[in-house]
């Protein structure tokens, strides 16, 4: 069976008074059914265009897209705003990084939850008893009472659980998580990642993790993939990639995770430099100025390399770089 | 909300209050004798000794004040020194007239000026959006007694369309508000564009924030996030400026109503102010302290039944 969600070679570029900005460049990506896929990478990586690419929410200076979004079949690069629009939050739902502004403030969270299942033929009784239902299911306490209050009067975990209840709501087939623990706290960060996990299987959807914390990752998602500079560098199952990571940016992304650094230290380590200017993307491969490993080859641009299947990473040394 | 309104209600009459206060200190400040002010250079100086008894003058500073209190309490603001008629119902008389001006413009100036705040913000940048823009900041820069003179002149004087002065028949609602186009033209039309930029500049605001974006995430269908995820949150800032916007009208009555000879508060401020009859000037101010008051009041309990947020503070 084909993958639920499968990106080929897909390309977004935004227009600046400086001219075209790369954001993605040829990015290939699937999730498969029921599967948990994670995106990794640092701010300015394009997470949140290829999201917005996926759901069809780009904002209004984009340039070109080209490549390929399927989604079950269906083409989704160019599909009229309408049809996309009976994608999103039937289909393809979304969880957002801020909890704390993600609900309408004016309207109670009862009416917000309502309001997404315009779709259903129902009594407003019945989305509302639906609405309990999954409040429930995200451990809201006393979730028949609280429907009738508004977004101010819940803390910001509540919040996110709310948002969790929302897009699950309608069962969606592919579940988008944008950083959705990065503005909690630790411990809450853990519980929201359990609920996540527990609901996913409850109903069976294919979730997108993006977040830019590994351990987040390692403990959600089968197969991860790393973004750098608007490309996926790296992809392979989640033991690959931790165990076995076979490109630079991704062994240094690992060295400078907190969770990994057994040794005391002053301070925490970094990748020296900065990301390349996507207006004007420099030749050969995208990671060269701050890669530890770059040789003569670099200039040109790296092959992908399957180091075994369902692991590639687009380097020139890929097969060379084995653990240490 | 019970809570919040009663709260709010009590603010509003502390604020009638300190209003009240601040009105009675200023005329104690004011330097010179009210008596002989009043009866002018030819008055006795035992005439000027009765009438001060008689207004209660010789008292000290704090019993006048309470002695004031107590007849606004009691509905009694003073007699009309020219008709020695009750002030309370001089000024009444001319209430209804500016009322009925103030709504008029108003209610069409936000008929108009918050669906145009509305188009321009969701075609922003467009030519519809920019020629809104033109119009919306001449509209603001226009006086209306410019609009009210020229007005007149074009389109009553000129043109025969509208009655030049009155404010119509008594008992007849229908040539009253016949008389009301011209002057409530010429005090709404700025309204017009200050409320749709106002309205445009909230309405961006709003769309551009992340639960906007959510709405679209679930796909939400665009007349739904405009007109009820949107617009009422985009609209409290107007009724706030509405509810004071309304208390401030009074003033760009003043000139409509002289320009067009209505009777009215304004004109009738300004008349007695003209035959220095201070007590009609007194009662007619303190209506009118009164009046925005309950107009920010009812602003206020409109924008807590908007929002929930405002209702938890305060």
């Amino acid at each position: 069976m084909s993958p639920l969600l499968d990106i080929k070679g897909l390309s977004v570029s935004f227009r600046t008074p400086r001219g075209d900005l790369k954001a993605l460049r040829d990015v290939a990506l699937q999730v498969g059914r029921g599967e948990i896929v994670g995106i990794i990478g640092e701010s300015g990586c394009g997470k949140s265009t290829l999201i917005n690419a996926i759901i069809g929410l780009l904002p209004a200076n984009t340039g070109a897209v080209k490549g390929h979004i399927g989604f079950d079949g269906q083409e989704l690069v160019g599909l009229p705003i309408n049809a996309m629009r009976k994608l999103r939050g039937e289909r393809i739902t979304t969880i957002f990084q801020d909890p704390m502004t993600a609900l309408n403030p004016v309207l109670t969270i009862g009416a917000q939850m309502t309001a997404i299942q315009y779709r259903r033929r129902a009594s407003t009784s019945e989305k509302r008893r639906r609405a309990i239902e999954f409040l429930e299911k995200v451990r809201m306490p006393d979730a028949a009472r609280r429907l009738d209050q508004y977004p101010h009067q819940f803390s910001g975990g509540m919040r996110q659980r709310i948002c969790i209840a929302m897009a699950l709501l309608t069962e969606p087939d592919l579940l988008i998580a944008d950083e959705p623990t990065t503005a909690l706290d630790a411990t809450l960060e853990v519980q929201v990642i359990h609920l996540l996990r527990e609901l996913q299987r409850d109903i069976g959807c294919s979730v997108l993790f993006i977040s830019h914390h590994l351990g987040a990752v390692a403990e959600l998602c089968g197969r991860v993939a790393i973004m750098y500079a608007g490309e996926v560098v790296e992809q392979g199952t989640a033991g690959d990639i931790f165990r076995d990571p076979r490109h630079p940016y991704t062994r240094k992304l690992l060295e400078c995770d907190p969770g990994r650094i057994t040794e005391r230290q002053e301070i925490l380590p970094t990748i020296p430099g900065e990301l390349p200017d996507l207006v004007h993307v420099p030749q050969g491969c995208i990671f060269r100025d701050r890669c530890p490993e770059r040789f003569a080859l670099c200039g040109e641009r790296p092959p992908e390399v399957t180091v075994r299947p369902g692991h590639q990473a687009a380097c020139h040394k890929a097969r060379e770089l084995v653990a240490s | 909300m019970l809570l919040y309104a009663l709260k709010r209600l009590g603010l509003a009459l502390i604020i009638t209050a300190v209003a009240l206060i601040l009105l009675i200190s200023m005329i104690q400040l004011i330097p010179g004798d009210p008596a002989a002010v009043l009866l002018g250079p030819l008055a006795s100086p035992e005439m000027r000794e009765m009438f001060r008894q008689q207004m209660g003058l010789d008292q000290p500073a704090l019993v006048q004040i309470a002695r004031f209190f107590g007849r606004v309490l009691t509905g009694d603001l003073g007699t009309d020194v020219l008709t020695n008629r009750s002030v309370l119902v001089t000024v009444m008389e001319q209430v209804p007239f500016t009322l009925a001006l103030i709504f008029a413009s108003i209610t069409w100036s936000a008929l108009i000026g918050i669906p145009l705040g509305c188009f321009a913000a969701l075609y922003r940048g467009s030519l519809a959006d920019r020629i809104v823009g033109i119009l919306s900041v001449s509209s603001i820069a226009l006086p209306s007694f410019v609009i009210a003179i020229y007005g007149l002149l074009l389109f009553s004087v000129k043109l025969g369309w509208f009655p030049t002065i009155g404010a119509g028949d008594r008992g007849a609602p229908l040539d009253q508000l016949y008389h009301l186009v011209l002057p409530s033209l010429a005090v709404g039309l700025g309204w017009v564009g200050y409320l749709a930029r106002m309205v445009r500049a909230s309405m961006l605001e709003v769309l551009s924030e992340n639960h906007v974006r959510m709405a679209r995430a679930f796909g939400l269908e665009e007349r739904t996030i405009t007109y009820r995820y949107a617009l009422k949150i985009a609209i409290i800032p107007t009724v706030v400026l509405l509810g004071m916007g309304v208390g401030n009208m009074i003033s760009s009555a003043v000139f409509a109503e002289i320009v067009f000879a209505r009777p009215g508060v304004g004109k009738l401020i300004f008349d007695a102010i003209s035959t220095r009859n201070y007590p009609v000037v007194m009662g007619a101010v303190m209506i009118t302290t009164g009046f925005y008051v309950l107009c920010t009041l009812i602003a206020d309990l409109v924008a807590a039944g908007l929002d929930p947020r405002v209702r938890s503070t305060l």
